[in-house]
């Protein structure tokens, strides 16, 4: 016990350096390891109502585009008329000093986390009484509906978009923009990934177990199961919000369906970077994350213009012939890694049977 | 209530006769989705990708010289061999499996379609135009295209001619006792895989007649595919599997209640509220069922 331990604590602090050096060793690539940050957060979390509850949701980009209007709006509403603002556009009528802009963002983004989740515990009692695919549509169309609703509002910029505060012009290092969007995204990942391991440490994940592998049974068991649901629900909420808010700040527009509310894109990532490296597992999420999006940035540039075609056939691919994921394949591979004891004797009776 | 459709009742008649004949062509995709549905046990997330393929070949017709009118018979033929086609490719995978699966799936397909098209077609808004003129009716106040007239007449004409085929060919009975139970209509000698491939191709003909329709009475753009699988979605969950009279007459009701969602909330919320919609017909049957403690299965 004492070994394995010592084992992770090396795995942890190992990883967090390099988290805390890798800004400065690819220099050139802060956009990048922010951007794959965000992306480990969404399938991380994702992945817990995903993989462990079993409630395929297609609709967490609404808390995600949320976030991102949230973030943005009181960035600005706490200083300026958010109205003027959108609708000066890209022009700087109003510009924030280094501290507005730092409290705006702080502020921001923690509005960004909470609103999302009190949405989500809102509407989860009436959404996630549906099942299976229904449920799976439905989160579907509401994502889809935010983002075309958004794009009909006049104080967030409607159609023409919402220009997010630029960097404060007072802070010179030009490394400075990345360095800060970088590590918050870090932080965020570091919480995010805490808190995903404290939850499979816990009861609580045994129960959301309960809830993928029959509900009705573990109803029938005396739990709860729509107050953990909505639990759960909330929880990737809080974490979509967050990342929502920082990727608003890093692009720094904000469009209603093709940023914001991106179902094309980041709706569907989510959705497969947990698939791909093995629903219901820790690493599996962060791992294929990872690998998707050196995948994507890989080869995005060279099949420029092909690449939506591409990634609508890695999703056929995937679902197809991986749909357990790496860690899953992995598991089939080498069980006694994953702590599955296999009887020896039984595995040769089973293969004689075959 | 300050709104302008209130105030004109000519706009209430028109919004309601356009509803109407809109949503026959709804209830024509609702029917290829219920088919695929009900036999193949599959949620195609792409069926509206392939209604604006189907256009964009009636389109292309347009382009080249021939009457766009001509799309609602080549459209289906050409349409059924690349239903038939994705079936061989990636629907046999995933019909046995989790209904997730066969969401992410054919999820990726409309990407590919949407994408394609996009290269093939252009990015642009297009229409096929019919020139079939318009009628006037109540002194002029209303106006209606013949184009959409023409279109409600082959829907119906379509919808008929495929229930009896249903009811009367071989294929149609093989089909029907493969959804009603695929092990035992194996037993009895019917050749389930090929019974799935012409179930897929006739879902796919008859999106691309509503896309030939479509082509001429709306317009066609590559990415506008995902509300057409929506619309069909929710009218087949509304009427249920394998009901026709009850498919067209929640169509009409949803196109009723997309024009009037158009002259009361604005155009820019007609798609934000057909979702909108979707999620609250979800919700309340969901409430429905749990009175009696079941849920949507």
């Amino acid at each position: 016990m004492e070994k394995v331990k010592q084992k992770d604590l090396i795995l942890y602090s190992g990883l967090i350096i390099l988290g805390l050096v890798a800004p400065y060793l690819f220099s050139a690539f802060k956009v990048q390891l922010t951007y794959l940050c965000v992306l480990i957060v969404l399938a991380m979390t994702w992945n817990l109502q995903g993989g462990e509850m079993g409630y395929n949701s297609f609709g967490n980009i609404l808390f995600y585009g949320l976030g991102m209007y949230l973030t943005a709006s009181v960035q600005v509403g706490m200083f300026f008329p958010l109205a003027e603002w959108t609708e000066s556009g890209g022009e700087k009528t109003f510009v924030h000093t280094t501290a507005q802009y730092f409290q705006g963002i702080g502020v921001g983004l923690l509005v960004a986390a909470i609103v999302p989740a009190l949405v989500a515990g809102a509407i989860g009692y009436a959404i996630l009484g549906l099942r299976g695919h229904y449920f799976a549509i439905c989160t579907l169309g509401l994502g889809i509906a935010a983002g075309e609703i958004a794009g009909g509002i006049e104080i967030i910029g409607a159609g023409q978009g919402f220009t997010t505060p630029p960097f404060p012009a007072e802070i010179v290092d030009p490394e400075a923009r990345g360095k800060f969007f970088y590590f918050t995204s870090f932080i965020v990942l570091v919480l995010a990934f805490i808190f995903v391991k404290y939850i499979y440490g816990s009861r609580f994940r045994l129960i959301l177990n309960a809830i993928r592998d029959n509900e009705d049974k573990a109803e029938a068991m005396g739990i709860q199961t729509m107050k953990y649901k909505i639990v759960g629900w909330m929880v990737s909420a809080f974490f979509c919000g967050l990342a929502g808010g920082i990727m608003g700040g890093l692009i720094g527009y904000i469009d209603s369906t093709d940023v914001a509310f991106d179902g094309r894109e980041m709706g569907v990532f989510m959705v497969l970077m947990a698939i791909l490296g093995g629903k219901g597992t820790l690493w599996g999420p962060i791992i294929g994350a990872t690998l998707f999006h050196f995948f994507k940035e890989g080869l995005w540039t060279f099949i420029l213009g092909w690449q939506y075609v591409a990634l609508g056939v890695l999703i056929v691919v995937i679902v197809i012939y991986f749909p357990e994921g790496l860690m899953g394949w992995l598991r089939e591979k080498y069980p006694e890694r994953f702590g599955e004891v296999i009887d020896e004797k039984d595995r040769k009776s089973q293969v004689e049977l075959k | 209530m300050d709104f302008l459709i209130f105030k004109a009742p000519m706009l209430m008649v028109q919004a309601s006769l356009d509803g109407i004949l809109l949503g026959i062509l709804f209830a024509l995709i609702a029917y290829g989705m219920a088919l695929q549905w009900g036999v193949m046990n599959i949620i195609n997330i792409a069926q509206g990708d392939l209604v604006i393929l189907g256009g964009y070949i009636a389109y292309t017709m347009y382009i080249a010289g021939i009457h766009p009118a001509w799309g609602v018979i080549v459209s289906p033929i050409l349409m059924y061999f690349v239903g038939w086609g994705l079936y061989k490719l990636v629907i046999n995978k995933v019909v046995d499996r989790d209904l997730f699966i066969s969401i992410l799936a054919t999820f990726g397909i409309a990407i590919v379609f949407q994408q394609l098209m996009n290269f093939i077609f252009g990015a642009d808004v297009v229409v096929a135009q019919s020139e079939y003129g318009t009628t006037m009716l109540f002194d002029n106040s209303v106006t209606l295209p013949n184009s959409k007239i023409f279109s409600a007449f082959v829907s119906l004409a379509y919808a008929v001619a495929l229930v009896i085929y249903m009811k009367k060919s071989k294929l149609g009975r093989a089909i029907r006792a493969t959804a009603q139970n695929a092990r035992a209509a194996k037993i009895l000698g019917v050749d389930t895989e090929k019974v799935y491939a012409a179930t897929f191709g006739i879902n796919a003909a008859l999106c691309g007649i509503a896309g030939a329709l479509i082509s001429i009475t709306l317009t066609l753009h590559p990415y506008v595919g995902l509300p057409y699988t929506v619309r069909s979605f929710m009218i087949v969950i509304v009427a249920g599997l394998g009901n026709l009279p009850a498919v067209a007459i929640s169509g009409m009701g949803l196109g009723l209640f997309e024009e009037f969602a158009d002259y009361i909330l604005g155009t820019e919320f007609r798609i934000g509220a057909v979702f909108m919609l979707l999620v609250f017909i979800l919700v309340y049957r969901r409430f429905k069922l749990s009175k009696k403690r079941e849920y949507l299965k």
